[in-house]
Order: structure tokens, then sequence, then C-alpha cells
């Protein structure tokens, strides 16, 4: 079985969001750009995987669908422990018009598990892991905090709303997985950021695809309004401003 | 053409976000002169069906199986209903649920998507809706240019309104496809107040100083009949569950209070709490940006605060 991990290409989560005059576009300037939080995530596991199950696991691809200043994002993918990496030459447009291009390379692969995460950290579009396995007719488990392969069988865990549920699924499939799968994301060593510059990066040409979703308006969130600083000593104030105030209590 | 609003009852009854949900259909309904149609699945009493009338249902369909959640079954029971009622605009929760099924949906529907969309629509001809994006930094209008709109709605970003009718309920049996996948245990978290469904939130962080002294928090969520939550490194080190880590990469939460207590306010942090209504902060540095995005602020060493906060609500929901 090989392990495939899509891999969003995001800018550093405390990024400060700017936006190009007239507000209809993200200023990217100067963004120091990272691996998805949750990719990494999946990555990480992937890797856990593999070295527990030399037999079962063949190879685990990270696969992005992005522009060539994507490499360095996918780079270091390799360098965490990727075996390779393929790119799709196509920039994102919607989650439909992603998912469809992963779907034109995976649709082949059939045994295989496919890992995204629930959501990219820039567009939060929870979209693409559910649309790619309604691409692929395969089923998928979204929300999944635990993986593993007992057996040759896939067995996770996914939350619920008020608990969580282990499953058992079918290969292949996509895992849509969250915090949990693992919990510190692995980091680069010296070794892998060296064998990372040898290691196979293919770089594939998209298919024709139209977005369903357009961007028409950026626009900064309202700020709050200054916080009232209540004594320590008089918790009874606070009280009454969340009573009267407010009215939340 | 109609608009196909799919809701879940938990346990056989429907919650808060259901009646939203419900409110929202009837809303956008009526702006688009169209039939609403509600979706239900599971085993849910007359009553509790005829309950939500109260928010504007007329057409109640309740495939009244209990069914395992599968993805893909539920998507196909849900888009059969969209096909057959010539849905073209259906809504679900932004939960977990909604979350699983909405994208397959789309793809099955031909529809573009929308997820986390906050309140009703901006305009309906072209379809725009609004919705935060990374992670609460920026808001975004987006057009869904497709003839069918899947959505689905981030919770009290719409409301509830009241707007009685007697709602006509059709029971019928799913023709439930096998799924692929197979349950193997559940488990459930009971006598607790779920984070996505409380009003109150009382959360700590590394502040707390140690999952010994969580105590007091306990106490004070318990009398305000509130959900427990904590920080991504809380929830890290272990001294919390996983569920209850709230942030970027953790919950989104949107509740009518949030205490932060003895948590710093990283950016990460705030992604997750930027939707509540108001929130409290205790910290014993004054310099904490938490204090930028609290609207009141407590400066003071938590050993000594909040147990004094637990007694204080204490005896004010006693009075
Ligand atoms: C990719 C990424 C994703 C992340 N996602 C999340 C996320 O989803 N959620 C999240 O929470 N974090 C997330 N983080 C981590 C985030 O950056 C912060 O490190 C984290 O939120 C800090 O948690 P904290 O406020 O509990 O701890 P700290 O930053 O250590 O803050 C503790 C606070 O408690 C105060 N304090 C200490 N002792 C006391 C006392 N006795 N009484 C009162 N106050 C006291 C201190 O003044 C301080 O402000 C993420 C980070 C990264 C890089
Ligand atoms: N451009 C992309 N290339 C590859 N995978 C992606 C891309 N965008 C999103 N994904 C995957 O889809 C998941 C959910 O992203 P999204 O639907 O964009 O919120 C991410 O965690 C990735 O695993």
């Amino acid at each position: 079985m090989n392990i495939f991990v899509c891999i969003s290409n995001v800018p550093d989560t405390t990024t400060r969001i700017k936006y190009k005059p007239g507000n209809k576009e993200v200023d990217y300037t100067g963004v120091q750009w990272i691996i998805n939080p949750w990719d990494e995530l999946a990555l990480t596991r992937a890797i856990e995987l593999k070295e527990a199950n030399q037999a079962a696991i063949q190879k685990i691809t990270v696969i992005t669908v992005g522009k060539a200043d994507a490499e360095p994002t996918l780079r270091k993918a390799l360098a965490i422990g990727a075996d390779d990496a393929i790119r799709v030459d196509v920039a994102p447009e919607d989650a439909y018009t992603t998912a469809v291009q992963l779907a034109e390379v995976l649709k082949s692969e059939k045994d295989a598990l496919i890992l995204s995460g629930v959501e990219s950290s820039d567009f939060n579009s929870w979209s693409v892991g559910g649309m790619l396995a309604e691409l692929l007719d395969a089923p998928s488990v979204s929300a999944v905090s635990s993986l593993n392969i007992e057996a040759g069988n896939v067995v996770v865990t996914r939350e619920i709303e008020g608990g969580k549920q282990t499953i058992t699924t079918t290969i292949p499939s996509v895992l849509i997985v969250q915090k949990g799968i693992a919990i510190i994301p692995r980091i680069p060593s010296m070794r892998g950021i060296m064998t990372a510059r040898t290691k196979p990066l293919k770089v594939v040409q998209g298919i024709a695809s139209q977005p369903m979703v357009k961007v028409l308006d950026y626009q900064a969130p309202a700020q709050k309004s200054s916080c009232r600083m209540i004594d320590p000593e008089n918790i009874e104030e606070l009280i009454d401003l969340l009573h009267r105030e407010a009215r939340v209590i | 053409m109609s608009v196909l609003v799919y809701i879940e009852p938990r346990e056989g009854k429907f919650k808060k976000y259901s009646f939203e949900l419900v409110s929202y259909g009837q809303r956008v309904a009526s702006a688009l002169d169209q039939l609403l149609h509600i979706l239900v699945i599971g085993k849910v009493a007359r009553e509790e069906l005829n309950s939500l009338g109260q928010y504007g249902a007329t057409n109640i369909i309740n495939v009244s199986e209990d069914i395992p959640f599968d993805d893909q079954v539920f998507t196909g029971i849900i888009s059969n209903f969209a096909k057959q009622k010539e849905a073209n605009v259906v809504v679900l929760a932004h939960s977990l649920t909604g979350r699983a099924i909405a994208p397959r949906l789309a793809i099955r529907l031909g529809a573009g998507l929308s997820t986390a969309v906050n309140g009703l629509p901006a305009s309906y001809k072209p379809f725009i809706v609004n919705k935060k994006a990374f992670s609460g930094k920026t808001l975004v209008q987006q057009e869904i240019t497709t003839e069918v709109k899947v959505l689905t709605l981030s919770q009290n970003t719409a409301g509830i309104t009241e707007h009685s009718a007697s709602p006509v309920i059709e029971e019928i049996n799913s023709d439930a496809v096998a799924s692929a996948t197979k349950v193997v245990s559940t488990e459930v978290i009971t006598g607790k107040v779920l984070l996505n469904e409380a009003e109150i939130i009382v959360s700590g962080g590394r502040g707390m100083r140690g999952p010994e002294n969580w105590k007091p928090l306990e106490e004070l969520a318990q009398i305000l009949g509130a959900a427990t939550a904590c920080s991504r490194p809380v929830s890290d080190e272990g001294w919390r569950p996983h569920h209850e880590h709230v942030g970027q990469t953790g919950k989104v939460v949107a509740p009518s209070l949030y205490f932060a207590l003895g948590i710093s306010g990283a950016i990460q942090h705030l992604a997750g709490i930027s939707s509540s209504k108001v929130i409290v902060a205790v910290n014993k540095d004054p310099e904490a940006p938490i204090f930028s995005a609290a609207d009141y602020g407590i400066v003071g060493d938590l050993q000594s605060v909040l147990p004094k906060m637990t007694e204080a609500f204490r005896k004010f929901k006693a009075s």
C-alpha cells in the first residue's frame, strides 16, 4: 500500500494579512510559507506508520496543486520523510478545481490510503478532502483523530458530535485528518534536508476545470473596543457587568 | 425549485442550532420565493418534528431510521432528496457531520460550495455569501456561480426567527446503501456541556499551572452550566483531553461568553474564539495580548482570583 498526503502550501499562521489595492486580492509579499498544520500532522503519522509497518507500506508520496513557488514546501515535506513528491502545475483557484486536479492524478491509484487535512489555514474551506473522495468514488472518513494499520486493516478513530467512533475502512479511502492523528509535527533532520534535495519531485500538467466559487472582496474584521479592567477584589462588579451590561449571564 | 435544509437530531431531540438552520432556510426560501423542505434522518417523535413549525418549517421529510453515520451513505440520501425536490440551495450545519457531507454532496449535485458562511446571503442574484478566511483574520465575500449551491452555516451567525407554520410531515424509509466503512465502537461523552453547543465556555491555559488546578475551573463551569475548554499546550501536555482544545488547530467556538483563564492570547488561540460575543480574560500579566481581544479583564494571579470568582458566581446563581 502507498500513502498519499495532500499538502496545502499556506502562509505561516502568524502572518498579518494585507490586501492589494481594491481589496480583491491578498498581498503575499514577504509571507513565510509553511505546510498546512493538519497536513504536517498527517505526514508525521504516515511516516510513523511506515516505520512501524515496513512491509505493509511501500511509499509515502506528498502531492500538491500549485505553481513552482510551492516547491520549497514540498521539499520540506521530503526532508521530513516523504519518499517522493508530485506537484500539479496549476494555481489553485477554489476547492473544486484543486480537488479535480488531485483526483486526476490519484484516480489510477487503487492500493492507496489518501490523507488530507480537515482544512487549509488560509481559506478554511473544509472541502478538498471530501470533494476528492467523491470524485474518486472512494469512502471518506472525516475528523480522523487516530489512524492505525492492524493486520492489514485500516482502523481509524473519528470525532463525532459529543464523542468518538472507531471505524474500519477499505482501500482506497480518503482520510480527512485533524489533531490527535499526531500531536507534535516532525521537523526535518539535517540528514533529511540533505537527502531531500535528491528525492524525486515530479511536475505534472493539470487538466482544464472551471471554478465554482470566486472571491469578490476582502475586509478586515471590526476591531474590538477596548477592554474594561476590573479590580480582582471586586468580582461582583464583573458579575454585574456581565448581567446588566453584556446580558450574557 | 426549492430550498433544502438538512438537520440532525441528537438522541431524538433538536438543539438550538437546528432551529437556527430552519429559520435560515425559511428566510432564504422566502427571499427566493421557493418552497422549503427540511430533511431529518433518524427516529424523531411527531411532536418534536412539529415543533420545527415554530421556525417556519412547512414541509418535513423524516427518514425515520437510525442509520449509522457514513459520509457516502448520508451523501446518497441527501442528494436523492435534493434532486427529487429540485433544490437549488442546500443548507447544512457546519458541524462535524455537515462538514463531512457537504463537499461530497456538492460534487454529486454539481454544486458550488461555501462552508462556514456567516448569516444570510448578501445577495441572491448573483448569489453572494460572507465568510471568514485566514482563521478569522479576514472577512471575504464569495460568489457561488453555479445553478445549485451547497452551504454550511456557522452557528450563531443568523439567529433564530419565529415564524409559525403547521408542517406537513412525510415519513419515509431510506434506500440506504451498504457502507464501505464499519463502526467498531462508539464512545459518547455524557453529562457534559459540549463545546459547540455551549452558551458559556470556561477555558484554561498554561497559566493554570497544572492539571491539579482545574478543580475550581470545573466548578465555575458547572455553576454557569458552561463547557470547559483549554489552549493547545494544555491539551498537548495531557492536562486536558484533546477535544477541549480551542483555536486554529482545535475547535472554533462561538459562545455568548468565553472565559480565558491564564491564556496569553496567541493569534492561533484567538482564531478559535474571535466569534465569541463577550470575552473575559484573567491574566497576571497586564501586557498579555489576550486583553486586546477581551471585553472585560482582570489582572491577577489565578491561584487566588479563580476561587474568588467561583464563589462570587455561586452566590450570584443562588440569589
Ligand atoms: C501552527 C500553530 C497552530 C497553533 N494552534 C493553536 C490552537 O489551535 N490553539 C491554541 O491555543 N494555541 C495554538 N498554537 C499555540 C499558540 O501559538 C500559543 O503557544 C498557545 O496558545 C499558548 O497557550 P497559553 O496561552 O495557554 O500559554 P502561554 O502562552 O504560556 O500563556 C500563559 C499565560 O498565563 C499567564 N499566567 C501564568 N501564570 C499565571 C497565574 N498564576 N495567574 C494568571 N495568569 C498566569 C501568563 O501571563 C501568560 O499570559 C498554535 C501554534 C502554531 C505554531
Ligand atoms: N492546493 C492543494 N494541493 C494539495 N492539497 C490541498 C490543496 N489545498 C487543499 N488541499 C488538501 O485539502 C485539505 C483541506 O483544505 P481546504 O479544503 O482547502 O480547507 C488540506 O489540509 C490539504 O490536505
